[in-house]
């Protein structure tokens, strides 16, 4: 790992004027939080940056507020296990704490935080290996795309072909999430759906709008009254890892038998994005059955151009649907 | 730091703090037991760590001094840095994925190759040098023994810190509750069978002292 100064603000205002303006120096200074990400990049040397800039002296980034409508507005600075502890957040966001708990590992989940967990780097092997210098490390080939590609996007995908590895963003995009990011002229607020971008629509090396002079401070996760919320991840080792695909399904669900009003389904692990299918949703709503979580499923993964290596993720998303909604139906 | 490439800078290091040692001031720790040389605030108000800093750390319940830089990992600080070096929390992979590296810091596992030491300031830090109150195992030290929840050995530490942060925070832990807290170690000789004995016994063990 290179050697690097490490700041320590006490404000935003502070940490906000430690960072790069031009987007060519942004990796010349890191926000560090948890780390649990950052460091294994530090130590693959996928970024050298000279400056850390640490987050964690700033107050009250590290609470979940509750608003009055029910609504939470979180910290960047909450770890992943209080996410999945927090009793409002698993009996009205279920989703979302589920997919906090699925992340990583106890060891992970003490340290990690929610700003990290939503601004984590890509796992593909490409480009965590220092050797690569794939399209995302400003190469010029994506090597995923005539390579081995097992792990890599079947929808959205071009000319890099990357999976956003979070877990809380598709069901944070299932809840509507708005994310804060704060920058020197001020904060700007957007749905964390339209915070990530696909690698053809904009710069290829990030996965956000993220500016280099901004920071992601809060998620608001408006409350939903009346509706259940399931997340589904599927891994390809039993005890932990990242998502093969993973399915965040909401609805909103009423009378006996069972009919759906209202309902959100996104993919993670499928796509450079948390996937939203807001057909595959509409084909959910009405009477509760699994014909339609087929249909749903069938819409999911209307499109995908599967590589040589991940054709069996169509299957598998179509069967993580099944599995999701027949859970809510249980609920 | 960890990263075997550079490791033989990082040693040359430590034998040099070896030798100087007694040469090293101790004056007095600012607030952030930090030393005053390479850090400190500006006229911005921002604490800068850069370079070699003087840090105490509270190790299983004892304050210890030791020389990192900010890029030090706990891991590294603990094994090659302090004197003498607490080696018990063993070093695989460095890159969070094995757990060999497990600690506690404020009673929450954690990988100590994925924390910088300059950060564990002011937490109160448990190693597997650390768990037993004297003589007396910690159930799930004691429980890995009976159990013969090891084989080679290497990955045991790790197991025990994170099996035991549940326990000491859970002592009603289910099974399923038990293999989710050590599902970010990893045993290469396959001994799960036995470490889950080793868990399940550990907090019966606990359960009862409870009562």
């Amino acid at each position: 790992m290179k050697a690097f100064e490490l700041a320590r603000p006490v404000t935003l205002d502070q940490a906000l004027a430690e960072l790069e303006k031009d987007s060519a120096k942004r990796d010349r200074t890191k926000l560090f939080a948890g780390g649990q990400d950052l460091l294994t990049e530090l130590k693959e040397h996928l970024v050298e940056p000279d400056k850390l800039v640490d987050l964690k002296r700033i107050p009250g980034l590290d609470r979940i507020e509750v608003q009055a409508d029910g609504s939470l507005v979180i910290g960047c600075l909450v770890t992943l296990a209080t996410l999945a502890e927090h009793p409002e957040t698993r009996n009205f966001f279920s989703a979302v704490a589920e997919a906090a708990r699925s992340i990583g590992s106890a060891q992970i989940r003490s340290q990690g935080t929610v700003g990290g967990n939503l601004n984590q780097r890509p796992r593909c092997w490409y480009y965590r290996n220092e050797q690569a210098p794939c399209l995302k490390k400003g190469g010029s080939e994506c090597f995923a795309y005539a390579g081995l590609n097992k792990y890599n996007a079947i929808l959205g995908g071009g000319p890099s072909y990357i999976v956003h590895p979070s877990d809380l963003a598709p069901a944070l995009v299932a809840f509507d999430a708005e994310v804060t990011l704060r920058g020197a002229k001020g904060e700007r607020k957007l749905s964390l759906e339209k915070f990530y971008t696909l690698p053809a629509e904009a710069d290829v090396t990030r996965e956000s709008v993220l500016a280099p002079d901004e920071i992601l401070t809060h998620v608001r996760v408006p409350a939903k009254p009346g509706w259940t919320s399931t997340y589904v991840k599927f891994k390809e080792r039993g005890s932990y890892d990242f998502a093969l695909a993973s399915v965040a399904v909401a609805v909103r669900a009423t009378g006996s038998p069972r009919a759906i009003q209202d309902a959100r389904l996104v993919l993670g692990g499928v796509a450079p994005k948390p996937w939203s299918a807001p057909k595959a949703a509409e084909a959910l709503v009405g009477v509760d059955d699994p014909k339609n979580w087929a249909a749903a499923g069938n819409r999911a993964v209307a499109g995908a151009e599967p590589l040589a290596h991940n054709a069996y993720k169509v299957p598998l998303v179509k069967g993580l649907i099944l599995k999701a909604m027949e859970a809510l139906a249980k609920r | 730091m960890g990263d075997p490439k550079r490791s033989g800078v990082d040693l040359s290091r430590r034998g040099f703090l070896k030798s100087a040692g007694g040469l090293a001031a101790g004056g007095a720790l600012g607030e952030s037991a930090l030393s005053a040389a390479n850090s400190g605030l500006l006229g911005d108000g921002v604490e800068r760590l850069s370079g070699e800093v003087e840090i105490e750390l509270t190790l299983n319940g004892a304050k210890r001094k030791v020389k990192v830089e900010p890029r030090t990992t706990l891991l590294s600080a603990l094994r090659e840095r302090i004197e003498p070096p607490l080696s018990g929390t063993k070093e695989v992979c460095d890159m969070g994925s094995c757990g060999a590296c497990t600690v506690h810091v404020d009673q929450k596992p954690a990988y100590a190759c994925l924390l910088l030491a300059v950060d564990c300031v002011g937490k109160s830090i448990t190693t597997i040098e650390g768990l037993a109150k004297g003589d007396e195992l910690h159930p799930v030290q004691k429980a890995f023994c009976e159990h013969d929840a090891l084989m080679c050995g290497f990955c045991t530490p790790g197991f025990v810190m994170a099996l035991s942060a549940c326990l000491d925070a859970k002592p009603e832990a289910t099974l399923d509750e038990l293999k989710e807290a050590c599902a970010g170690n990893v045993c290469r000789c396959g001994t799960y069978p036995h470490i889950f004995e080793a868990a399940v016994a550990a907090q019966r063990a606990k359960q009862g002292a409870k009562r």
